[in-house]
């Protein structure tokens, strides 16, 4: 029975992350609500007796993507900010 | 963004709908007892040179698929250092120098996150682990030293930048090339290196795919 409850609370857990990830507003919080997604996807893997692919996904899917996605918001705004500036002078 | 018409939002959830109907009923109508390849690999695997079955499959019986993987992530660097090459100085600058608790959070953690790279490139002969969960954890070790101001960032325009990331693939495809020659087939270990040569092959990956994945992070050349 707790396996079964498990299993529906991480699989309800997925889906939600992943909606709210895409239709939040925020950027910043969609990226943070997408490595939560990656980190409860690598459970997921680890409870299909994958464990390979759980280390996978934690590491490269949850970790360094999640990394690279903050990365890249942090170059857009202080190129949206450049851009603001420049119109000001 | 401009709001999506009522029409387009009930055809893309009808399509949506359509789709997980149609992948719902693949799942379903599998057969119950199919174990795949499973069976094979299994007993099999100790002709591979590792007790892993899911390493033994990824450099050995599908060497060349890793081969191509990697070739893929060699391209997806390429790709994204044209989008870095022309950036503004300021948009293309990593934060810096985080405060005296990153950086002695960094001095702490970094010794033990490249002990942990290394077991889990140990451990994957024999259980779940392998070079590109390694490199992952190099690449993550690396980028807190690029935050946290102990290491510059990395720059993709230079020589030896270029050399490290490109010589795990090197090296992987000279393996498969030298074999292709003596065993005639591509990636056809002799029975007695195949345990060897996987471990070179995987120490190499897991070096140079860490600084491949950490110069995501890189910087173009700045323009004067």
């Amino acid at each position: 029975m707790i396996p079964v409850l498990l299993d529906a609370v991480l699989a309800g857990m997925l889906v939600w992350l992943a909606w709210r990830s895409l239709a939040s507003a925020d950027v910043f919080k969609g990226v943070v609500l997408f490595i939560a997604f990656g980190l409860v996807l690598a459970l997921v893997w680890v409870r299909l007796e994958a464990p390979d692919v759980a280390l996978a996904e934690a590491a490269i899917g949850s970790g360094l993507t999640g990394a690279l996605l903050l990365d890249a918001l942090a170059r857009i705004r202080a190129r949206a900010k450049k851009a603001g500036d420049d119109a000001e002078e | 963004m401009p709001k999506s018409s009522a029409g387009v939002r009930a055809l893309a959830l009808a399509g949506s709908l359509t789709l997980f109907g149609m992948l719902a009923w693949a799942m379903v109508s599998l057969p119950q007892e199919a174990n795949g390849l499973a069976p094979l690999v299994h007993e099999r695997v100790d002709e591979s040179g590792v007790s892993n079955p899911v390493t033994a499959v990824l450099l050995n019986f599908r060497g060349y698929d890793t081969l191509l993987e990697v070739a893929v992530l060699l391209l997806a660097l390429i790709g994204a250092s044209f989008l870095r090459a022309g950036e503004e100085e300021d948009a293309a600058r990593l934060p810096r120098g985080g405060g005296p608790v990153l950086v002695s959070f960094a001095r702490v953690t970094l010794p033990v996150m490249l002990v942990v790279a290394g077991y889990l490139l140990w451990a994957g002969s024999s259980m779940p682990g392998g070079a590109f969960q390694a490199a992952a954890v190099l690449a993550a070790a690396g980028l807190l030293a690029v935050l946290s101001g102990l290491a510059g960032a990395p720059r993709l325009y230079s020589r030896r930048w270029r050399a490290a990331v490109v010589s795990g693939f090197a090296l992987f495809l000279t393996v498969a090339a030298i074999l292709l020659v003596v065993e005639g087939a591509l990636l056809q270990y002799p029975r007695t290196l195949s345990g060897v040569l996987i471990l070179l092959i995987e120490a190499a990956l897991a070096a140079s795919l860490g600084l491949l994945l950490l110069a995501f992070f890189g910087e173009g050349r700045q323009r004067e």
